[in-house]
């Protein structure tokens, strides 16, 4: 008798182990889902963020569409999180936009063959003027 | 001689980037349209003011020789103003006036037209303002002339004044 009471509360007790290890499984898949929906809206939030800096508002032309609350510059948020959302990437998105309102619509111009120098003159200034540092300190060591 | 070549390179250096900053000084930093001046419209449709199954599309600009599209909407003080220049060109034959009605209610869109007068041949509804972004327009009133291969031949972004009537005027009778 007293061994057939023991085994029933083995059986319970196992049993119950085993509904709250199922309930903490549970409670644990759906917090990792939860986790990396969060994960994956922060990056696409953190994605569209820079796009929109990078886009002038045509209305208010020192801001950003990301800073700027015109008309224009809430549409262009909106189109643009659907063409993200529609799997096109920023690349895409910047070409659309280039397409209609032409490269003065980016703050950053795209490296293109016509902006070369643009782009080179900065750097080749640098290199030049570190090397003409260089020389004069060199020379003036050696007198 | 050597220091005369040192100081040759920096004055030239020196003279380059002063013209750069006189030059960028100078420059018009106002957007400017003339980059979409020559491109292709792009292919839309959209449903009309006076009829919720009717469209306009790209098939009506291919019907004219000339056609404009403008961007208005009831509740914007420039395109008043306008209004009276639209609608003299409207009496232009070979010049079809389309228009495009910008996030506005219905009702005060025809008691508008009722108003000063409608130039219009069909009116294109924009509810959202995407259809305004696809077509290169980012407010109103904006006006574009095309022709019948559907090339962008002159943008005005604001209201039209006479120069740019008296502008679209001669280049539909080249």
């Amino acid at each position: 008798m007293k061994m057939t009471i023991t085994k029933l509360f083995l059986e319970l007790g196992s049993e119950i182990m085993q509904q709250i290890f199922k309930f903490l499984f549970q409670i644990f898949f759906i917090l990792s889902l939860y986790v990396a929906q969060v994960t994956a809206d922060e990056a696409d939030g953190t994605k569209l963020s820079n796009i929109y800096k990078n886009i002038r508002c045509l209305i208010c032309q020192g801001q950003s569409i990301e800073d700027s609350n015109s008309d224009f510059a809430v549409n262009l948020r909106m189109i643009i999180k659907d063409k993200i959302e529609d799997g096109l990437d920023e690349k895409d998105v910047y070409k659309f936009l280039r397409e209609k309102y032409g490269d003065w619509i980016l703050f950053k111009p795209s490296f293109e063959l016509k902006n070369i120098f643009l782009w080179l003159f900065p750097y080749a200034a640098f290199i030049l003027a570190g090397f003409y540092l260089f020389f004069l300190v060199k020379k003036n060591r050696m007198q | 001689m050597r220091k005369k070549i040192i100081f040759l390179i920096n004055f030239f250096i020196l003279i380059f980037v002063a013209i750069v900053f006189y030059k960028g000084l100078k420059l018009d930093a106002k957007y400017s349209t003339e980059d979409l001046v020559g491109q292709t419209l792009v292919n839309f449709s959209t449903t009309t003011l006076n009829n919720s199954s009717g469209k306009l599309s790209n098939i009506d600009i291919k019907n004219n020789k000339y056609s404009i599209i403008n961007v208005w909407a009831s509740w914007c003080g420039p395109c008043r103003l306008e209004h009276p220049i639209i609608l003299r060109l409207s009496r232009h034959k070979d010049l079809n006036i389309f228009g495009i009605n910008y996030k506005d209610k219905k009702k005060n869109a025809i008691s508008f037209l009722n108003k000063f007068g409608n130039p219009y041949k069909k009116i294109g509804l924009d509810l959202t303002g995407f259809l305004s972004v696809d077509l290169g327009f980012f407010g109103v009133p904006e006006t574009i002339l095309i022709n019948k291969n559907e090339k962008i031949l002159l943008k005005y972004v604001g209201p039209l004044n006479e120069n740019d009537y008296n502008k679209i005027v001669s280049r539909i009778r080249e």
